[in-house]
């Protein structure tokens, strides 16, 4: 990972467009049992016209951005902006640039875009890259 | 109604300890669609260094959730829940943290923020992540309450 630089993009993940039975589970396995994403009445009585996706789902897609490009245990920190609802049925694509290297740390920018061209989330993340990766159970 | 920025920092939210489940961590790899097998697979863990399959960036929000009440603070301080919006979400990672481990989560307001003649409120929230008394993450979100009677 030496040529890893400013401007150097991550490989985009593309995700399925977002299901009813995706929602549910991630309702399920996140914990986040907010009717307004897995009940259509709910929605409905609150005025929108269907459910929407849980915005750690798209955060949750973004970390797999990250652990795809380096072991997750050279993480040092990752922040997200949730900027735009995700509708049902919206097809979420991954993206991620580095925008600085320094000491073998790398900032990265983030995003989250739907097929419309609607960004649903910015964030950053700082990952190192020289090559030490923190100890799997304990400091680095 | 204007959320009493002291009377927020003031708040004793009361941690939470909780195990982490390999069986859990399977159920959320699934539901996000992960293919490595690092997260679902302790073969492919132990394989990749890990103690076992490991805590994935995001999870630590969903241990937060744990917690018997994890909105009552909100009500606690007047909010009404329906004008709450998750603006931001942000991890700070000082170690890995792996199934069956027993983590600490103890959170705090550390500020309210006004804008836009109250019309919106941004509440800062940390969360310590603790195992065996050292930190393992600090989780912070930001919490969006949307006053509209507020605005001029």
């Amino acid at each position: 990972m030496t040529d890893i630089q400013a401007g150097t993009e991550l490989p985009p993940l593309e995700l399925k467009p977002i299901s009813r039975t995706t929602l549910a589970l991630f309702a399920g396995a996140s914990g986040d049992h907010n009717p307004m994403h897995i009940d259509l009445d709910v929605a409905r009585s609150a005025g929108l016209d269907d459910v929407f996706a849980h915005g750690m789902l798209s955060m949750a897609y973004l970390g797999r951005l990250l652990t795809n490009w380096v072991p997750q245990g050279q993480i040092r920190s990752y922040r997200v902006r949730f900027a735009a609802i995700t509708p049902i049925h919206g097809k979420p694509t991954c993206t991620g640039k580095v925008v600085s290297v320094e000491e073998g740390v790398a900032t990265l920018e983030l995003a989250v875009t739907l097929a419309d061209g609607t960004t649903t989330l910015t964030g950053d993340a700082v990952v190192e890259i020289d090559g030490e990766r923190l100890d799997t159970h304990g400091k680095a | 109604m204007a959320i009493d920025v002291e009377q927020a920092k003031a708040l004793e939210l009361a941690p939470n300890t909780v195990k982490v489940e390999r069986g859990r961590l399977r159920f959320f790899a699934k539901a996000i669609g992960e293919t490595d097998p690092v997260y679902s697979d302790t073969d492919a863990a132990k394989r990749a260094g890990h103690s076992d399959l490991p805590v994935p960036p995001t999870f630590l929000f969903s241990m937060e959730l744990e917690s018997p009440d994890p909105f009552g603070y909100l009500a606690d301080l007047g909010v009404d829940l329906r004008r709450v919006l998750h603006g931001e979400q942000s991890f700070t990672y000082h170690s890995m943290a792996h199934a069956g481990e027993t983590l600490t989560l103890q959170p705090r307001i550390v500020d309210v923020l006004s804008k836009k003649g109250g019309a919106m409120e941004f509440l800062l929230k940390r969360t310590d992540i603790t195992r065996d008394g050292e930190l393992v993450a600090e989780a912070t979100s930001t919490i969006i309450v949307r006053n509209p009677e507020m605005a001029e």
